[in-house]
C-alpha cells in the first residue's frame, strides 16, 4: 500500500497514526505540508527506520517550495508527480493521511 | 486617525494551506492605514521565512519575495521565536536577510528580522493593542 501524509508533525498527528497502523510492505509518500518530517528536524527521527528500509518518499516540488532541499534527512528518496503517479501504480490501494 | 499597535501572529507553513498567504494580505492593509505593525513567527511559521523558496514545481505563487517589500511600507519588525527554529533543525541563517531603509539614518539598511525567546515574544504580545492570528 501507499499512505500519503500531507500535514506538518508539528501541528498535526497525521503521520504518527500513519506510522502507527502501516504493515512490512507499505510505503509512506511526503506531500504539501508533509515534506517538513522529511527535513532533518526533532520530529523525524520516527521516520529515520523506515527511511533506511527505502520505504519514505517526498514530493520535491514541495520540498523546494518550502526551502528545505538542503535539509532532507538521508535515505528519503525525491520524486516528481511522475513518480508520485509511479508509486501510485506500483503500490495499489493508496491511503491519505488528511 | 489614532496609531495602534498591530502584531500578526503568524504559526503556519506556507503553501499547504492559506494562511500565511492571508496574513501576508491583511499586513498590506494595516501598513497601507499606516498602523504600527510587527509580524511574529513561531511554529511551523518560521517556515515562511525560510530562504530559497522555489515553488516552480507546484505551480503555486512564491509569495516569500513579498517580505522583501514590507520595509517600503514601514513594517520593519519581524519576531522569530528561537525555540520553534531550534525545534526545526532550523537558525537565524536559514532565514531570509530582510532589510529596511532608515530615513532617519541617511537611509542605511538595517535588518528587519529578530530572533528572540518565547518568554520575549510573550511580552511583545503583551505590549499590543491588536493581536492577529494566522
Amino acid at each position: 500500500m501507499l499512505h500519503t501524509v500531507n500535514k506538518s508533525s508539528f501541528e498535526r498527528n497525521s503521520l504518527q497514526s500513519c506510522l502507527n497502523a502501516i504493515d512490512d510492505s507499505s510505503v509512506i509518500l511526503l506531500i504539501e505540508d508533509g515534506v517538513i518530517s522529511a527535513a532533518n528536524n526533532a520530529n523525524s527521527s520516527m521516520l529515520a527506520e523506515l527511511a533506511t528500509q527505502g520505504r519514505v518518499f517526498a514530493l520535491q516540488g514541495d520540498i523546494d517550495a518550502r526551502g528545505i532541499s538542503s535539509k532532507v534527512a538521508d535515505n528519503i528518496k525525491l520524486v516528481d508527480y511522475a513518480g508520485f503517479v509511479d508509486l501510485v501504480v506500483e503500490h495499489g490501494t493508496a491511503v491519505s493521511w488528511v | 486617525m489614532s496609531t495602534k499597535k498591530f502584531m500578526y501572529l503568524n504559526r503556519r507553513a506556507p503553501y499547504g494551506t492559506v494562511y500565511a498567504l492571508e496574513s501576508l494580505e491583511v499586513v498590506l492593509i494595516a501598513a497601507a492605514f499606516d498602523q504600527d505593525v510587527s509580524l511574529a513567527f513561531m511554529d511551523d511559521g518560521v517556515y515562511q521565512l525560510v530562504e530559497g523558496q522555489n515553488t516552480d514545481g507546484i505551480g503555486m505563487k512564491n509569495f516569500s519575495k513579498t517580505f522583501h517589500a514590507l520595509g517600503d511600507y514601514d513594517i520593519n519588525q519581524f519576531f522569530v521565536s528561537a525555540e520553534s527554529l531550534t525545534e526545526r533543525g532550523l537558525s537565524a541563517d536559514d532565514l531570509m536577510p530582510l532589510v529596511w531603509e532608515d530615513e532617519d539614518d541617511d537611509w542605511a539598511e538595517k535588518p528587519s528580522v529578530k530572533v528572540v525567546s518565547n518568554v520575549e515574544l510573550s511580552k511583545l504580545m503583551s505590549e499590543q493593542d491588536v493581536c492577529l492570528s494566522f
